[in-house]
């Protein structure tokens, strides 16, 4: 492994493992958040189904993300975890319920189901926030003292983590959203197709508001842009300026699509929406892992450990991402059309 | 309170509550993966009616224990941080191993197992049971090799950062309790399985003795009894020996022995006292405690007293909860013979009292799993990796107050979540294999959310 940097292959895993988890349990949580707005019971199991068979393996993004980063950047996890550790035990609550309604949801009878179904919308909506809440606290900077959290407990409570989750929220609803307009047809279809609409009206107001917040959150995200003092410095800007292009290019995809009636390109759309929101913030406080202060060369773990799971990574990864698709492919199609025959 | 207690209290819920749906899951998987391999094999409905039966189990289980998990992976870093950032050049791939090498591949073909019935023929559907069997397997060795790390840790140094550094991986994850304590657990997995196969069967055949498929199943569990618990007790001495020598103050905690001394007796009953340093009362067989953990009536076993008080386990706790593992661990194999004899004799059902006994046992697994958990984790104490940390030096720096709501919060959801999963699973297995098969519409796939789904209201 000589010759390898190693420290920026760790970064990238861990970069693609939170991005991939954001987008595939972005559209099963989505799908929960939008679960008040369905019509009927029959409805609600429809959608239930269209992210069934997915959900497990897209929560397990989150495991990797968690583990991995214990793995490979410790001097991260041990600070992160106790700066936000009230919103990540709610995330953690919140999945629990959610999670076990998939199954819970089936036994129960009319009460229980009843029960099961609020769960699953609250659990998937109380999950969605707190993770916006980490991700704004985490944006805004953590305080560090000799490689330990040294700030308060409510640190992460700032009117720009609330905007942050409210961002999140509203973009994992438009993923549920559109992945509903690929698996569904007839009346839930059009539902879905209203529900992106709505969505993606709430994603560009506030995707808009968090980016300009987050030129405000510390004065090294408005340098990294190219903006100190009021003046605009274009060799930092101009390059970055590809960001919210990619993010103008995702929506115009959505809009596209919905005017074609196209049942692929809003997903596909949004995908790209988040790519440019997920870039647009790493570039702001890259290579810092821990905003503003620990660089993720220091917060690495040794040589030696980074390279045994990198090779892990490398034999493990191209398996996992080629049974992942093989699922996927396998329970592809409308679910409406065939719900009685899987 | 304070933080760290707080911080333990909650630690100690969350993982034994964890621990009961892997240790079930484990065993069940293997069991599915038996059945349909069977079914496949004979084409006999009996079978498939089983393991239609036990999926839908499986399933809810299975969810409970994935939920539980993701908890465990984030509470390291959020209460146990200065522990997360020392110990995890060596702990660390091993957890993200478990992730890349089980965790994906248990997630991904249960989707298949559950949903993909009519999607795939038969022979690929077996191979998703199989390799979520196998799945289940390669997730216990790596989490049993961190923790035994944290028990005998081997293959490590002090790092110039003050953090441990690896020096071999192969020492450090095949350390020396490793072997005996992987084994220890899988078979207290199978064993857990086959209690509740048995006791769910046995509550069948009390109401309709001529139930097909739970003759099959008890014949099937009492087989597990038979063979497993007598060489789960096997394990269980041979891993006790290795304790003296790698942990001997956890030996001397378990069996309450205070003063090192040659012929020990061992005590049935106690009431150890760390405030006396001793017991305040004793039921015991003189020389028998030497000659059950040294193998030799003579021999010196060393006693707390060797040790200084802090460096002392809670002995109350641990003396109890091995005698409660080993207790019900007898009964198992009693349990096993008497069935073995009862099939020879021409049939357990025949016997109403066995099977009020195999209902009565059902749980018993999941008891001696958490029982065993906690000699093997409070016995550890005061070290959270031995001889190395001291649990009171792991903690995060997180207040009291934070640490109390979370361990609310999980109290709650976990009552809450415990409560539901038990009247489902419960329920499923008071209808039985028989009713749930012939309940199935024809339209709907065995193992498919419609299938499972009672009629609109």
């Amino acid at each position: 492994m000589n010759g390898l940097d190693l420290p920026l292959i760790a970064v990238v895993v861990i970069a693609v493992a939170v991005l991939l988890y954001v987008l595939l349990d972005g559209f099963d949580l989505g799908v929960g958040i939008l679960f008040p707005l369905a019509r009927s019971p029959g409805d609600r199991d429809l959608m239930m189904t269209a992210i069934a068979p997915y959900w497990d393996g897209n929560e397990t993004w989150l495991v990797l993300g968690g583990g991995g980063l214990f793995a490979l950047f410790p001097g991260a996890y041990a600070i992160l975890m106790p700066a936000f550790y009230l919103p990540l035990m709610g995330m953690l609550l919140a999945l629990i319920l959610r999670g076990v309604a998939f199954e819970f949801r089936l036994h129960g009878r009319r009460r229980g189901k009843r029960l099961w179904t609020i769960a699953f919308a609250a659990g998937s909506i109380g999950a969605a926030f707190a993770q916006g809440l980490v991700l704004g606290g985490f944006v805004q900077g953590v305080k560090v003292t000799n490689g330990a959290f040294a700030g308060g407990p409510f640190d992460w409570a700032t009117p720009y983590s609330l905007l942050t989750a409210l961002g999140l929220v509203a973009g994992y609803a438009l993923l549920g959203a559109t992945w509903l307009m690929i698996k569904t047809d007839e009346g839930l279809h059009g539902d879905a197709r209203r529900w992106t609409g709505a969505a993606v009206v709430a994603v560009v107001a506030l995707l808009a508001a968090v980016s300009l917040a987050t030129l405000g959150v510390d004065p090294r995200v408005a340098a990294r842009w190219g903006l100190t003092g009021g003046a605009i410095d274009m060799t930092h800007l101009a390059p970055r300026l590809a960001i919210p292009a990619l993010g103008g290019v995702g929506l115009a995809l959505i809009f596209v699509g919905l005017r074609r009636g196209s049942h692929v390109l809003p997903f596909a759309g949004a995908l790209v929406v988040f790519l440019s929101g997920y870039l647009g913030l790493g570039t702001s406080f890259f290579p810092a892992i821990v905003p503003y202060d620990v660089g993720f060369r220091e917060a690495a773990n040794t040589p030696g450990a980074l390279a045994f799971v990198l090779i892990g990574v490398v034999v493990m990864l191209p398996l996992i991402l080629g049974y992942t698709a093989f699922v996927y492919w396998l329970f592809r199609g409308k679910v409406a059309s065939d719900a009685g025959s899987h | 309170m304070e933080a760290i207690l707080l911080s333990r209290l909650q630690f100690a819920f969350t993982i034994a509550f964890h621990i009961i749906f892997p240790s079930f899951t484990i065993g069940l998987a293997s069991y599915l993966a038996v059945l349909e391999g069977l079914w496949l094999a004979t084409k006999r409905e009996a079978f498939q009616r089983l393991y239609v039966f036990w999926l839908k189990i499986f399933a809810l289980s299975f969810g409970m224990g994935v939920v539980t998990g993701v908890v465990m992976s984030y509470e390291f870093g959020t209460n146990w941080s200065v522990f997360s950032r020392f110990v995890a050049p060596v702990i660390g791939p091993m957890l993200a191993f478990e992730v890349l090498t089980a965790f994906f591949l248990e997630s991904s073909f249960l989707g298949v197992m559950l949903w993909g019935w009519k999607r795939v023929g038969p022979g690929l559907h077996f191979t998703a049971t199989c390799l979520v069997a196998i799945g289940t397997l390669i997730s216990a060795v790596w989490i049993i090799a961190a923790n035994s790390f944290m028990q005998t840790p081997a293959g490590f140094a002090l790092g110039p950062d003050g953090r441990l550094v690896a020096t071999s991986w192969i020492a450090a994850i095949f350390n020396p309790s490793f072997p005996e304590r992987f084994a220890h657990m899988v078979l207290a997995a199978y064993l857990v399985t086959a209690l509740a196969v048995g006791a769910a069967s046995a509550f069948i055949l009390l109401k309709n003795r001529d139930q097909a498929e739970s003759r099959l199943a008890l014949r099937m569990a009492i087989g597990m009894f038979a063979v497993i618990a007598p060489l789960q007790l096997l394990v269980g001495d041979y891993a006790g020996k290795h304790i003296r020598a790698d942990q001997p103050s956890k030996l001397a905690a378990i069996e309450a022995f205070w003063d090192t001394k040659a012929r020990q007796a061992f005590h049935i009953v106690a009431w150890p006292d760390r405030k006396i340093a001793g017991n305040r009362f004793d039921v015991s067989i003189p020389k028998l405690g030497s000659l059950i953990t040294a193998g030799d009536a003579n021999a010196t076993v060393t006693g707390l007293k060797a040790f200084a008080p802090e460096d002392r386990p809670p002995v109350f706790i641990v003396f109890w909860a091995f005698r409660v593992m080993v207790g019900l661990g007898l009964a198992m194999i009693g349990l096993g013979l008497w069935g073995a004899w009862l099939i020879f004799r021409g049939g357990p059902e025949r016997s109403r009292l066995f099977l009020r006994a195999a209902v009565l046992m059902g749980p018993a697994g999941f008891v001696a799993v958490i029982a065993g958990w906690t000699v093997a984790e409070v016995g550890r104490q005061p070290w959270v990796i031995w001889r190395v940390m001291r649990t009171a030096a792991a903690v995060s720096p997180v207040g009291a107050h934070q640490v109390s709501a979370s361990l609310l919060g999980f109290l709650v959801v976990y009552a809450i979540v415990f409560a539901a999963g038990v009247l489902y699973i419960l329920r499923l297995m008071a209808q039985g294999p028989a009713a749930q098969a012939l309940a199935e519409p024809a339209d709907r796939a065995p193992g498919s959310p419609m299938g499972f789904a009672p009629p609109e209201p």
